[in-house]
């Protein structure tokens, strides 16, 4: 996979530095000389050393697994979620993607429903919230069933997977010009509603997630653009099918529900 | 400690929810409702455009073909209701649909307004300092906030020009289109007016006739390709049939010449029959 060609390229980096959640931020100019090997992750970390070498105060930022399945790690790149690079999440994204002398603007994701912790740190715990309202399928607990019990149609398990490889990074939030989070919420909706253990709560759960999402985030116009920036490329469909299910659910009479 | 730690930091809702009102009233409460909504009042919307521009594609028979539409729209349902009563059944629908078309427009433009209240950056719109790198997002898309309020304002004007006449005053002849129409698009920058706004309203339809389809959830990747097919021939369409109009008054093919009966008198009457008997 590597070339056996690195190099070192020095950026200047233009970071949001925000003391708290109620102070006011600004940006911090910092010069990097770096290995265009190096994750971009492992370049703050590298500021976070010479930072703490002269005693300030290290940038905060979010990460996790660093090998981009988590979903902690997230901040705007010279304006994109995530970066330049598709279906990449930051710390998947590398500094070979940067050129010697390049400047790059890194800054939080930024919605009402994500205010700033710290610096780029900010509290998505909205999602948790959608999450909470209805991301789940009751079931007994008790003795583990049978492997494929539940029959299970390939293409319905196909796109039940698509959807539940979002990770909750919360990039759609930030990408999109509304602070829309349909693309998160339809995932989710997405991946339980198209399996058979997720029918029973299928009405239910399409009108609690989509209200608690309407408490916290902005209204879809369908420009696509978290689409574009998932790191896990959630398709843009999931949303048509949970705007498609809200509607059916304020109908359905839910005693009649087994007749559909 | 779990507990407490979460209550201090909980996210304080922007919308907080309300309660429901009973079916069918609770969808419209909820943005996907709202957009449900939009869509169904576009499809209406774009309906009506359609047969504006096909039904005055008639001004090209000259002023008596142009008088005889305009006349069967008063006499839709004729005999069985009062004249009149389809047309303005019509145009009582198509004030509510555009109503509450602005009307979801306007709240749900201010609903994602207030989502994007940056924390730490104190002002209105989402933005980014490293630039607004829009990937996906069509030109069309972003304009929607713009040329809606265009077709909106353009709309008034269109009413008061050719319904009205506010702005003909005497030249007005009531009940004779042909005259109003050549008159009114006759002056060049009422016509490159008419230009402006089509282009604008041709932009609109461009992302709400694809757009309509996700709010609406019609989704399925068999036919998704030709959504957007759909809506570029739907705009294209509306736009070189609307655009005729203002261009080929300009250029003379609509024009009083073609007249064979006085000025509004075409009313009633002989001048017409005759006419009709020439052709």
């Amino acid at each position: 996979m590597s070339s056996g060609h690195s190099e070192t390229i020095n950026v200047t980096l233009k970071v949001w530095r925000q003391e708290g959640p109620n102070e006011n931020g600004g940006f911090e100019v910092h010069q990097q000389t770096i290995s265009t090997d190096a994750s971009f992750l492992e370049m703050l970390d590298q500021l976070n050393e010479q930072l703490n070498e002269v005693g300030t105060e290290p940038l905060a930022f979010e990460s996790d697994c660093r090998e981009g399945i988590c979903g902690t790690c997230g901040v705007m790149i010279n304006g994109r979620a995530h970066g330049p690079q598709t279906a990449t999440a930051t710390c998947q994204l590398h500094m070979r993607e940067f050129h010697d002398g390049d400047e790059i603007v890194v800054e939080p994701f930024r919605a009402a429903g994500f205010p700033v912790i710290r610096d780029l740190a900010v509290d998505r715990s909205p999602l948790d919230r959608i999450i909470e309202s209805g991301g789940y399928i009751s079931v007994n607990t008790g003795a583990a069933s049978d492997a494929n019990l539940t029959p299970v149609p390939k293409a319905a398990a196909d796109m039940a997977f698509d959807a539940a490889a979002c990770i909750g990074c919360g990039a759609c939030v930030a990408a999109c010009p509304n602070s829309a989070a349909q693309l998160f919420t339809s995932a989710k909706i997405g991946h339980l509603g198209l399996l058979p253990q997720g029918q029973a709560e299928r009405w239910s759960r399409t009108e609690n997630m989509v209200e608690t999402m309407e408490e916290f985030f902005g209204s879809c116009t369908n420009h696509g653009e978290c689409s574009a920036a998932c790191p896990k490329e959630i398709s843009l469909d999931f949303i048509a099918f949970m705007n498609r299910d809200y509607v059916k659910a304020k109908i359905k009479n839910r005693a009649l529900a087994g007749q559909h | 400690m779990a507990q407490t730690t979460d209550q201090r930091y909980r996210v304080t809702p922007v919308r907080p929810q309300s309660r429901q009102y009973p079916f069918p009233l609770n969808l419209y409460q909820s943005a996907v409702g709202r957009k449900w909504v939009m869509a169904i009042t576009g499809i209406g919307l774009i309906g009506f455009v359609l047969v504006h521009m096909v039904g005055n594609l008639h001004v090209y028979e000259g002023p008596a073909g142009m008088h005889k539409y305009a006349e069967s729209l008063r006499t839709l349902g004729n005999g069985l209701i009062p004249k009149g009563a389809v047309l303005w059944l019509l145009r009582v629908g198509l004030l509510g649909m555009f109503v509450l078309h602005l009307h979801s427009a306007i709240t749900l433009s201010r609903m994602s307004g207030n989502a994007s209240e940056n924390a730490g950056r104190i002002s209105g719109a989402k933005k980014y300092e490293g630039g607004r790198d829009h990937v996906a997002a069509t030109f069309a898309s972003r304009t929607m906030r713009w040329t809606g309020p265009i077709i909106a304002l353009f709309l008034f004007y269109h009413l008061a020009d050719l319904t009205w006449g506010w702005w003909l005053g005497d030249a007005f002849v009531p009940g004779d289109p042909y005259h109003n129409v050549s008159t009114s698009l006759g002056n060049l920058p009422v016509a490159v007016l008419y230009v402006v706004a089509n282009v604008a309203l041709a932009w609109h339809i461009f992302h709400g006739a694809w757009s309509m389809f996700q709010s609406l959830g019609v989704n399925n990747p068999r036919y998704n390709q030709l959504r957007r097919g759909l809506a570029t021939f739907l705009a294209g369409l509306i736009l070189v049939g609307n655009l005729s109009f203002p261009i080929l008054t300009q250029a003379g093919l609509i024009n009083e010449d073609k007249r064979y009966c006085p000025i509004g008198e075409i009313e009633g009457n002989a001048c017409l029959a005759e006419q009709a008997l020439d052709h």
